[in-house]
């Protein structure tokens, strides 16, 4: 590690104001960016924590159906408070790494750190969710751009993410066995207008929606629905733990354990 | 009835309270007035020429004390080898010197080119990095085939790779050879033993601290055999005298055997020490653990299995490359060898037996023994290569070992490959085997499983090695250039409780329980008023220290036999006190009586008369009660076993869950059941990680893929069983005083084969013709196998 000063503001503007410093660079469960520091990887000099911001954190229900979820909110507590909304999401955040990671990890902090493997960017991605920033709103569609690579400006901080509920979803994830993040994890969400696919861990591109499923589930929400469908190998990630053509197979095999599981 | 104290009892493990409360003492928690920070630098690349090293920069940052390259210790000694390997043609093993920094060159990713000293950590960092080190990249050597064909070598002054060509037993060759050719049937499987990193939770830690007032020294590091680190550092690295240097290896957080080896960083923070006038510590990071803690296994075999028809052994045949990475670390070449080559015959009453090893030097960390040693890669092979036999002579897989083991009625047994088996009963532990594996039930369970989409398979072993390695007389002729026994000093003190130092380290065995244990048992009292003194070559006697399952069958024999002594020398002051004859003292439950009377003094009271010996025959006895024992066997000892293991295999992923492991073992004696069952535990959690987990991977351009826990997959609880353990059965040593074995090991010996067995079962009952997948055996490893087949 590097020295650096460290900032803990309370408010989202005092948050936004500190990010003003040259060199400074938002911290939110640290569970990504601490390692990296540690291993010499990044040098900010300061460093502002965003965990003692009251107005981003919880998880809740807004006026128009969407579940809103703060930025700094842990993945443990979304496990416990999103479950009797939106299990699907629960479900996910409960199987992100091991308890310390999921006590401290946070929403807003997966999302803007868009690993190539992390689980929450095909749950955003698999429900059309809203990033919330300091500035502005990002659909997920545009806001996801490849391995690491998000539509966030710098300084720009994310404050909340509004996720519309489906009728059912599950998050089926393929663990790399070493990291336990995802090799292969896709989020299937059936809605009234019809179902999306994300799919995490497999591309070299980052989180991508599986249009072909989408269509085929759309028409009969089954994992039969599948049978003819395969994914292309071009492009998939190649190593140690899965060739690509292993990953286009396992997007196959995940989807339909998820479409048998959606609840 | 299991005991409820003494030997055989399952006293809980007294050291487990300090662990367990964060109470221990490891050498990362020493905090020295004055203490300073080592910080290496280490090579980005594996194979390259070092041009110049520019240190002015880091020389003049703040709080930095000294900086150390390459050419401050270009005239110190080399970090040896122990065991010498004679080639087939008689020529002595290369052995280029293993330096304390490189110089020159460096040859593999870790290997540290240079040393910063100073106040904090954070400037030490700073200031490492502001080291400027021109290295000219060369291709690197990584695979073993292409090294020893290749003119590129990763030492210049030996002109080859191959560190040693070594045939065993080189006069049963022709004959080997012979008969293979004659055979009605032979199966041939190559296979590789997968590299490991050791991953001990405590990352390796060195103090230096010197006295320039009597020019002495003092090592605090994170070691499994202090004297044998002293040995080195005194004789062949530094120089220093013996007598001028203690070396303390407090508690450790596991080792498995990267923690046997004497390491650069261990003479490097001496000499600093020294030089700065200040201690000077080191704390490895898990980066550095992973590049540069000697690695484990990774052999590439081709073995052979000769046999009749009906499934009677003619032969094994092998030949193998170990890899030994960039130097020779201190067992190195002992682990491929003497610990391979020669339980090559297995369990088994085959008469030929010959082992081809060429040793490889390739620009990787070195590899040296983990846990097992030798002993699971003889095991793998044997046990693999069987298993595709039975299936190729459609035998019963538990019928075919059978019908080649040795019987009990021929112990001693020399097997074909050259030892000589005190004891055993290899059938008998098959029966009580089977008894817990259920094989009618076996096929339901498969049935079901099939059921869910799933496959069910069952896998076999029989296993036996060698442990308690010791006999120096034995490993001077196989080539061991240290003896191999322990020491004991068994010290009573006035007050009547024990204090007993032993050369044998604990780090994670329990020898704190069981010693005293033992001990208590012998004399009638307490174990609680014994206390075992371990790790500081100031204190306890000169031992070879903890690895090879050796500890208790060597260590623990000293013991006895210091405690004998002081039984011994109690009688005769209990006779003087009784006014009786020492012949006519007895001596049980911790009272001395005159035979045929009531008149008798207890143990405590023979010790205070030993250290207030007023009206004393002092020309008879010596006052004090405390005797010293070195111990050198006669033998090794020879654990064997039985297991099985039944597994699931997701068709669809390739993922492998296992379903139950059944480990029988025959370990001769208990001491502490307890403490058995959780190094079979441990052992099987290893073995397990090593066939499903496990693996460290370099790629072309030696760089390690596997550099992280992101990539390297630790055993995880979940990933492992419920186990059934049953030890209860066990043939006693014959050469040893407790009849003990030794039980580190077995685990990680006796799993591997029985998971891929298994996985190779599951693959061959869905129509697969899959015979063998090289570990570890990953969901993408199984589910390609099953996709070419
Ligand atoms: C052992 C382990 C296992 C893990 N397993 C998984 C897993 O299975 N699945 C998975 O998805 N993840 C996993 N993770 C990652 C974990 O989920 C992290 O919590 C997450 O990736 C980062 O969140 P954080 O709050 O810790 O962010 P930090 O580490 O604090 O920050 C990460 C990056 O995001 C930026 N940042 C943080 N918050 C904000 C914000 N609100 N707005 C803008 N930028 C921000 C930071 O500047 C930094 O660049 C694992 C981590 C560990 C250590």
């Amino acid at each position: 590690m590097y020295a650096f000063e460290i900032e803990r503001p309370t408010t989202i503007a005092d948050a936004v104001k500190a990010m003003e410093h040259d060199g400074a660079q938002a911290l939110g469960g640290g569970q990504t960016l601490i390692p990296t520091l540690k291993a010499r990887l990044a040098a900010p000099d300061v460093l502002v924590s965003l965990t003692a911001i009251g107005e981003m954190k919880g998880v809740c229900m807004s006026d128009d159906g969407m579940l809103c979820i703060g930025a700094a909110t842990t993945h443990a507590t979304v496990a416990r408070e999103a479950a009797a909304h939106f299990p699907g999401l629960a479900g996910l955040a409960s199987h992100i790494g091991d308890p310390a990671v999921r006590n401290r990890g946070t929403i807003g902090g997966s999302l803007a750190n868009n690993d190539p493997a992390a689980c929450y960017p095909a749950a955003a991605l698999g429900t059309g969710a809203v990033i919330i920033t300091n500035t502005r709103q990002i659909a997920a569609d545009d806001y996801f751009q490849g391995m690491f690579t998000t539509a966030l400006h710098g300084g720009e901080v994310i404050t909340e993410v509004r996720f519309p509920i489906p009728q059912k979803s599950h998050y089926m994830k393929f663990v790399q066995p070493a990291s336990r993040f995802a090799l292969v994890g896709v989020f299937v969400a059936k809605y009234a207008d019809g179902v999306r696919v994300a799919v995490t861990g497999a591309s070299e591109d980052g989180v991508f929606r599986w249009s072909e499923a989408e269509a085929a589930l759309s028409a009969d929400f089954s994992a039969k629905a599948l049978d003819g469908l395969s994914v292309d190998a071009d492009g998939m990630i190649g190593d140690l733990h899965g060739s690509p053509a292993y990953r286009a197979h396992l997007v196959k095999v995940m989807t339909g354990r998820a479409v048998a599981a959606a609840a | 009835m299991p005991k409820d104290h003494g030997i055989g009892a399952s006293d809980k493990r007294r050291e487990d309270v300090r662990f367990l409360t964060g109470a221990g003492h490891y050498t990362d928690d020493i905090k020295t007035y004055g203490a300073t920070t080592a910080i290496f630098c280490r090579s980005t690349v594996a194979h390259g020429i070092i041009k110049s090293i520019d240190t002015s920069a880091a020389e003049n940052m703040p709080g930095v004390l000294a900086v150390f390259t390459g050419a401050d210790f270009a005239d110190v000694g080399g970090n040896p080898a122990g065991w010498l390997i004679n080639s087939r043609d008689g020529t002595p093993m290369k052995e280029p010197k293993r330096p304390v920094l490189a110089h020159g060159k460096v040859r593999h990713v870790g290997d540290a080119y240079a040393a910063v000293i100073a106040e904090t950590e954070l400037q030490a960092r700073n200031a490492a990095e502001a080291i400027v080190a021109e290295i000219e990249e060369l291709p690197a050597i990584v695979d073993m085939a292409a090294g020893l064909a290749g003119d590129a070598f990763v030492h210049d002054e030996i002109g080859t790779n191959q560190c040693f060509d070594w045939g065993w037993i080189e006069d049963n060759r022709a004959a080997t050879d012979a008969a293979i050719k004659a055979a009605p049937h032979v199966t041939t499987l190559e296979l590789v033993n997968n590299r490991l990193v050791p991953n001990a939770m405590e990352p390796r830690c060195s103090i230096g601290n010197y006295d320039a007032g009597n020019d002495s020294y003092v090592l605090q590091t994170t070691s499994q055999n202090p004297h044998l680190t002293r040995l080195l550092i005194s004789a062949f690295v530094m120089g220093i005298p013996e007598n001028k240097l203690t070396v303390i290896a407090p508690d450790v957080g596991g080792g498995f055997g990267s923690k046997i080896y004497h390491y650069g960083e261990e003479a490097l923070v001496l000499a600093a020490a020294r030089k700065i006038g200040r201690p000077v510590k080191w704390t490895a990071d898990r980066t550095e653990a992973f590049l540069t803690d000697a690695h484990g296994r990774d052999h590439v075999t081709k073995i052979e299995l000769a046999c009749e028809k009906d499934g009677t052994f003619i032969a094994f045949r092998t030949e193998t490359m170990a890899n030994v990475g960039a130097y020779l670390s201190n067992f190195s070449t002992a682990t491929p060898t003497f610990l391979h080559g020669t339980l090559m015959a297995g369990n088994y009453t085959v008469p030929n037996v010959y082992v081809n090893v060429k040793a490889v030097f390739t620009n990787t960390a070195p590899v040296d023994a983990y846990r097992g040693a030798g002993r699971p890669e003889a095991t793998y092979s044997i046990e693999r290569v069987i298993d595709k036999a039975a299936r190729e002579l459609g035998i019963d897989p538990i019928a075919i070992r059978r019908k080649n083991f040795v019987k009990p009625d021929q112990y001693p047994f020399v097997s074909a490959a050259g030892l000589e088996y005190d004891s055993g009963n290899y059938d008998a532990l098959m029966d009580t085997l089977e008894k817990h594996i259920d094989r009618e039930g076996f096929k339901a369970r498969r049935k079901e499983s099939e059921a869910k989409g799933m496959l069910r398979g069952l896998g076999l072993n029989a296993y036996i090695e060698a442990c308690g390695i010791a006999p120096s007389n034995l490993v001077g002729v196989l080539g061991s250039r240290v003896g191999l026994y322990d020491a004991a000093t068994v010290r009573v003190n006035a007050t009547g409780n024990l204090s007993v130092m032993v050369g044998a380290h604990s780090h994670g065995q329990g020898h704190e329980t069981v010693f005293p244990q033992i001990v208590g048992e012998m004399l009638g009292i307490d174990p609680q008023s014994i206390d075992i003194v371990h790790g500081d070559t100031s204190k306890i006697p000169f031992g070879m220290g903890t690895y090879g399952s050796r500890s208790l069958a060597v260590c623990g024999s000293a013991m006895v036999r210091a405690t004998e002594k002081i039984i011994a020398k109690a009688k005769k002051i209990a006779a003087h006190m009784l006014e009786a004859s020492a012949d006519d003292v007895d001596f049980k439950d911790g009272q001395f009586t005159v035979k045929g009377t009531d008149k008798s003094v207890s143990f405590g009271e023979v010790a205070l008369k030993a250290y207030i010996p007023h009206n004393f025959p002092l020309e008879d006895i010596e006052p004090g009660l405390e005797e010293t024992a070195f111990y050198d066997p006669a033998n090794f000892t020879y654990p064997s076993g039985a297991y099985a293991c039944e597994v699931e295999v997701d068709p669809d992923t390739g993922k492998v869950r296992v379903d139950r492991f059944i480990a029988v073992d025959d370990f001769g004696n208990i001491m502490n059941p307890m403490i058995v069952t959780g190094q079979v535990h441990g052992g099987l959690g290893q073995g397990i990680g090593q066939a499903l987990l496990e693996g460290a991977r370099y790629d072309a351009d030696g760089q390690l893929l596997s550099a992280s826990y992101m990539d390297y997959t630790m055993p995880r609880a979940d990933d492992l069983p419920f186990y059934t353990v049953d030890h209860a059965n066990g043939t006693p040593c014959t050469h040893n005083p407790l009849g003990v074995k030794g039980c580190g090991e077995a685990g990680a010996i006796g799993s591997p084969p029985t998971i891929v067995n298994a996985v190779v079962d599951a693959l061959q009952s869905a129509g697969k013709n899959v015979t063998h997948i090289d570990m570890p055996l990953t969901p993408l490893r199984v589910w390609e196998a099953m996709h070419k087949a």
